[in-house]
């Protein structure tokens, strides 16, 4: 019992970290319906450019300005060079545009910051904390809390500037319906720049995070890819569905991690490791058959 | 102006509805064939067949197999290397298992069997579409390559799943140098992509190009969607299973589950965008563009940066073409969505009127 406790608990602090990448999808999603495939790429730069600045010399907190800079900046230009180029297109090649701009990324990032992995130390201690693990025997560590405690954070920070500034309010109304928004004077351009600019500050935190746990590497942009299973459970619109896929995606990896193997193993031989690589999407698989919308998605839905 | 099609009447049915209805078309396709089949092998060295010729022939028929799902019905898949690697290993598996089968029969049956789990990652596009589908075909990348991985029996119980494959025996002779291999491999995609061509202007491609523009309209005038979709994914499945089978038994001769990874998906994907989607031709000139880029960079970025004094890594070479094929996935979706296909199509229309502008 203990043991499961441990497993679904770490599986749910790693949830957290989909999640925040997951979001990154979800804001650009909502306000301008494109599916961002680059997402995971944008981590991966965001990650690589503190490191980056850090190498150049500059502290902790200036390298995060600076890679703030550069996410706002690439989000911009990519709005303008290459999405607003493409309106009226079909989602479809809007979507594969994206996976282009992933590669671009993924060319680009490495050239200018270099591509050894690379550790970047946040000075928080990835170790248990010692006071859980004395009254309840679970292994917790402090940096999933502190990871945790920061998607928290963010997902309050975004949607009180959603609910309560000018601008969340028009992204809000521009997310609601384009052709409305732009009808009462939202200048559509402009709201999707500051969307991109968000995911790109999303995709910062979440750089920050997966690269102090397990290094600024290039497996960052595959280890993103995993958000596109807690969409399809969450919900492509949905923040909170970001946040309760991701969780599960989490849990129910890990959990399939441990107790799959054994059971395979016993049907058929060998060994099953890695269970943990497919299963997110196929669970995803699954949840399309049942509920394609997603937990929290809109009822709206491409049917076919 | 290279022909006019002027003074070529069609007195039947057949004549209008065949392959290549204009005769210079014929000529040209005829004279290619020729080429492909007597000159080149007569001229090409051993290096130009098993690095370039061959990997270029199997990768235009995963690139036509996934432009049958993708180009033409509409459904975009990231799982084609997948489906590939179902292919290769089934090819293998037949030859191991069924004593005496004739290697042809077993491609085929490797094709059949790609075909299959086809169907089956194809099941959710009848209710889903989009990057929802793209989505559940990564499903079917992650967990085929898993699957071949980790289940023994199907790399026959070898290390890592790694498989080699075994010898190309026809009719008791031995397809073992590079330029046999290269004509047989050239024979199976010349008449896979003469027949994916006939199918393509048949009832069976008019369904799916009308399913790809609007998927109700289909169905209002009559188009069952669900055996159009399935059949669109079996026959793209059994296009990339046999490429996958002659990947493993022509230009590798031993692969592992791991080599038919999302990038190579990607790289498929990439072909048929740039060689242009619903395109027969599209198909082959992507793969050409896809396979040749890197070769050109190789060769040339090291004399640029030699000529322009700059430092130089092999790694700066690798994130530059990573970095080219995103710009150029970019710059064709936004200048010319049809890709290298229209351009020589355009490229032709121009020619006809020249020097005329119009």
């Amino acid at each position: 019992m203990q043991f499961f406790l441990e497993v679904l608990i770490g599986g749910l602090l790693s949830g957290v970290m989909y999640a925040l990448v997951a979001l990154g999808f979800v804001l650009i999603y909502k306000a301008s319906g494109v599916f961002n495939f680059a997402q995971g790429a944008m981590v991966y730069l965001a990650a690589l450019s503190v490191v980056g600045c850090m190498e150049k010399g500059a502290p902790l907190w200036l390298a995060i300005i600076l890679a703030f800079v550069i996410m706002t900046l690439f989000g911009i230009a990519t709005e303008k060079f290459v999405l607003r180029k493409l309106v009226n297109q079909p989602p479809i090649a809007l979507f594969m545009a994206t996976i282009g701009l992933a590669f671009f990324i993924e060319g680009l990032a490495p050239m200018v910051f270099g591509s050894d992995p690379r550790a970047l130390d946040l000075g928080i201690v990835d170790e248990p904390i010692p006071a859980i693990l004395d009254a309840w025997g679970i292994v917790i560590s402090k940096f999933d809390l502190v990871a945790a405690g920061v998607a928290a954070l963010l997902v309050t920070t975004l949607a009180l500037f959603f609910q309560y500034t000018r601008i969340g309010r028009a992204l809000r109304a521009v997310a609601d319906d384009h052709q409305a928004a732009l009808s009462i004077g939202i200048p559509l351009q402009h709201i999707w720049a500051i969307v991109w600019g968000i995911a790109g500050f999303v995709a910062l935190v979440a750089g920050l995070m997966w690269g102090a746990r397990n290094g600024v590497q290039f497996a960052l942009t595959f280890t993103a890819l995993k958000a596109l299973p807690v969409l399809i459970i969450g919900g492509f619109t949905s923040v909170p569905g970001a946040i309760v896929g991701g969780l599960l995606i989490g849990a129910s990896e890990k959990l399939a991690e441990i107790y799959l193997p054994p059971v395979m193993q016993s049907l058929f031989g060998g060994n099953f490791g890695g269970i943990e690589g497919w299963f997110p999407y196929v669970l995803a698989l699954f949840f399309l058959l049942v509920r394609p919308e997603g937990l929290f998605g809109e009822k709206h839905i491409d049917r076919v | 102006m290279i022909y006019r099609e002027a003074g070529q009447f069609k007195t039947s049915y057949a004549a209008d509805q065949q392959l290549f209805p204009i005769r210079q078309d014929r000529i040209g396709v005829i004279l290619l064939l020729v080429v492909a089949f007597l000159i080149v092998p007569a001229v090409a060295g051993e290096y130009w067949f098993s690095a370039i010729l061959i990997p270029f022939l199997i990768f235009s028929l995963a690139a036509l197999g996934l432009n049958i799902l993708t180009g033409y019905a509409g459904q975009l898949s990231l799982g084609s290397a997948a489906f590939m690697a179902v292919g290769a290993y089934a090819a293998y598996n037949f030859q191991l298992r069924i004593e005496g089968i004739p290697i042809l029969v077993s491609f085929a049956c490797a094709g059949l069997t790609a075909a299959g789990v086809g169907i089956l990652f194809g099941l959710p596009s009848l209710w889903i579409k989009g990057f929802y589908l793209a989505v559940a075909t990564l499903a079917a990348q992650f967990f085929i390559v898993w699957c071949l991985t980790k289940f023994p029996w199907f790399s026959n119980y070898s290390s890592s799943g790694v498989i080699s494959a075994q010898k190309v025996v026809i009719l008791g002779h031995e397809f073992a140098s590079p330029r046999e291999k290269y004509l047989l491999v050239l024979t199976l995609v010349a008449v896979m992509a003469l027949a994916a061509k006939n199918m393509v202007r048949s009832s069976t491609g008019r369904a799916w190009m009308a399913v790809r523009d609007m998927d109700v309209a289909a169905e209002v005038i009559g188009i069952r969607l669900m055996p159009t979709k399935l059949l669109a994914f079996a026959v793209s499945s059994f296009y990339c299973g046999v490429a996958g089978a002659l990947y493993a038994f022509c230009y590798l001769g031993s692969v592992e589950p791991d080599g038919f990874s999302l990038d190579m998906s990607f790289r498929i994907l990439f072909m048929i965008i740039i060689g242009g989607a619903g395109s027969i031709l599209g198909s082959f000139l992507g793969a050409a563009f896809i396979l040749l880029l890197p070769i050109f960079l190789d060769i040339a970025l090291p004399r640029m940066a030699g000529l322009l004094g700059l430092p130089f890594s092999n790694a700066t070479v690798s994130h530059i073409q990573i970095l080219l094929f995103g710009t150029l996935i970019m710059f064709f979706l936004i200048v010319e969505p049809h890709g290298l296909a229209r351009l020589w199509q355009i490229g032709k229309e121009k020619l006809r009127l020249w020097p005329f502008p119009h």
